[in-house]
């Protein structure tokens, strides 16, 4: 999934000279599966990069608007070196979560911890500073028209007041890492969405930032374009150890590079995990919405109709398997056949991964008899399936 | 072929007063350019929730540009003189007459840069802070990059208006093509050199808008070149 035969070449030598300028912590790649140590500063939370401690922000009310509790009790420790999704759907208050993450929404209440800095009680001066070490890319990209490629990843230096040359050598290095050395002169309306991005993604590695912030970075991308948008966010991570935390509305996006994710709905983090095991077991219905929205997810539409609750007098029973990790690469269901002398019909599914975690989910449909004897329910529950019955079939 | 209809003195006047009014509308658009910009910017971004959020203060310089604003300009003039004078030493003559241009000047141009500054993204004032910019290098490096082509074809249309006014300070004694055609083509029954006059101020507006646009088109990167 993250190998995207369209992403352009990074030349793996620009990444580790990119690593090498990093703080320690840096330059290893680290999945969410194989959990990251802590690194460089100690954190609040044992390596956590990012800790917010009981956040909320409410909007005052303003003339006819009455007040607006956009977040409340928020707690979430986010993990150095991870990629961390926050899904929602709009007006659940991701915006303002992220947000909060780099000042530019003070919280009401609760803390706001970054590195071991607590965001939410800086001052002006400080608080700029420690934006500096946090980058932020958006969904419109916020390129600055009036000037080139170049110039825009430039722009961060400039305000850091890097001199001409030390702007030179590390825009040259962030374009060629982004894949857009051949476009350094071109103005933003010269560019494609996903060139802009690129932009974008190169401006804000441009001061060295420890930690990614992405507003709905390929909301207004083509499905393509995403993919090689995320494919570049999950390089960046890997290969420089960046901390991103993105906010996004589809499933798709947190499927495929985080490794964490956590499910907001009224301004409050209703469920949280790693990827996998949110996507195995949904515990809320909002995650399962979300988690269904991917195509191949659905009780396929010709069997619904027949499904029935009752399994008197019923021939097949239809069964959901969710296999995760080392079960989904297993025969689970020839050997379900064979171990129980019984045929086994497939319905639908999907077969996919989750970062680099194997996923399957599979319709079956088993004799209703092997099902009520409980039989089959062993049979998987042994070869590590999670197995629900949707209904049965006359 | 002018010299059967006008004289060459009547010339030499035409060509004087075309001089004191490029001086006038020079002078006062570089004052009300200098005094308008900032005043602009400060009106775009002062509001609530903005980079230099003042509300009161600007509610009040808001009154202020609009009382002068609507203060007809000949009006304006005559009720200045005190200042005229305080400020010129005289309240008569060409370079006195820059003070009223350039008073007048100043919040037509505050207004058209307000205007043009809100038009900025701001989506490209929250990149700005995200990248640890202060309040004034977003205005130095963001808003007025940004803003460019809108400044430019509004600087452009405040030197036409200039360029009209400036024929009202024939009142007192500023010169002029406006006062000349006012003196001679009205007063004196002239009709060539009221002729003359606007034939002058045409081409004056037309040069100077010409100038404008093809200069806002360069320094507009919004536009496809190949």
């Amino acid at each position: 999934m993250i190998q995207n035969a369209s992403a352009p070449p990074f030349p793996p030598a620009l990444f580790r000279d990119l690593a090498a300028r990093l703080p320690s912590g840096a330059g290893r790649a680290s999945r969410a599966h194989e959990p990251a140590g802590p690194g460089g500063r100690g954190g609040a939370a044992d390596g956590a990069a990012i800790v917010l401690r009981d956040v909320a922000k409410t909007f005052p009310a303003r003339g006819s608007d009455a007040a607006v509790e956009a977040l409340a009790d928020i707690a979430l420790d986010i993990p150095r070196s991870e990629i961390y999704g926050i899904i929602g759907r709009s007006g659940a208050g991701k915006s303002t979560l992220i947000r909060t993450i780099n000042g530019l929404e003070r919280p009401t209440r609760g803390e706001v911890i970054v590195d071991g800095v607590t965001i939410n009680r800086l001052d002006e001066a400080a608080l700029r500073n420690e934006r500096r070490k946090i980058g932020m890319i958006f969904q419109h990209f916020n390129l600055l028209s009036s000037r080139s490629a170049f110039d825009n990843v430039a722009l961060p230096l400039e305000l850091a007041g890097l001199s001409r040359v030390a702007i030179r050598a590390k825009v040259e290095r962030l374009l060629d890492l982004v894949g857009l050395a051949d476009k350094r002169d071109r103005y933003p309306v010269e560019l494609s969405g996903g060139q802009k991005q690129r932009v974008g993604i190169a401006r804000a590695l441009a001061t060295d930032p420890k930690v990614l912030l992405s507003d709905e970075a390929t909301s207004a991308l083509d499905p393509e374009t995403t993919r090689s948008i995320l494919a570049l966010l999950a390089r960046v991570n890997a290969e420089l150890g960046v901390t991103i935390v993105l906010i996004t509305h589809e499933m798709a996006v947190i499927k495929e590079i985080c490794h964490r994710v956590g499910v907001i709905e009224a301004g409050r983090i209703i469920e949280e995990g790693p990827v996998g095991e949110v996507f195995a077991h949904p515990r809320t219905a909002t995650a399962r919405s979300f988690i269904g929205s991917l195509p191949g997810r659905e009780i396929p539409a010709a069997l619904a109709g027949h499904l029935r609750a009752d399994p008197t007098g019923a021939r097949q029973s239809v069964l959901r398997l969710t296999l995760t990790g080392a079960a989904a690469g297993q025969p689970v269901v020839t050997r379900l056949a064979r171990q129980l002398g019984i045929d086994v019909v497939l319905l639908g599914g999907q077969i996919d991964s989750i970062g680099t975690l194997p996923f399957a989910l599979l319709y079956v449909g088993v004799p209703t008899q092997a099902w009520a004897s409980g039989a089959v329910g062993a049979a998987l529950e042994a070869a590590g399936a999670s197995t629900e019955v949707i209904g049965h079939v006359l | 072929m002018f010299s059967d209809l006008i004289s060459p003195a009547i010339l030499s006047l035409i060509v004087d007063s075309t001089l004191e009014t490029l001086y006038m509308v020079a002078i006062a658009a570089l004052i009300g350019t200098l005094a308008g910009l900032p005043l602009g910017i400060f009106l775009a971004t002062s509001a609530r929730g903005e980079l230099f959020e003042a509300v009161t203060v600007n509610r009040v310089l808001g009154l202020i540009v609009n009382a002068t604003r609507s203060t007809p300009f000949i009006i304006l003039v005559v009720a200045i003189i005190p200042f005229t004078r305080l400020v010129a030493g005289t309240s008569i003559g060409t370079t006195a007459a820059i003070v009223p241009l350039s008073l007048a000047a100043t919040p037509f141009i505050a207004r058209i840069v307000e205007a043009a500054v809100r038009e900025v993204d701001q989506g490209l004032v929250e990149a700005s802070l995200a990248m640890g910019a202060t309040p004034l290098q977003i205005v130095r490096k963001v808003l007025i990059p940004e803003a460019l082509p809108g400044l430019v074809l509004g600087i452009t249309l405040s030197v036409v208006s200039l360029l009209s006014n400036s024929a009202m300070v024939g009142a007192v004694g500023g010169g002029g093509l406006g006062d000349l055609g006012i003196r001679y083509g009205y007063q004196r029954f002239m009709p060539e050199v009221m002729l003359m006059v606007v034939v002058v101020l045409i081409i004056l507006v037309q040069t100077v808008q010409s100038l404008g646009e093809t200069l806002a088109k360069k320094v507009n990167r919004r536009l496809r070149r190949h």
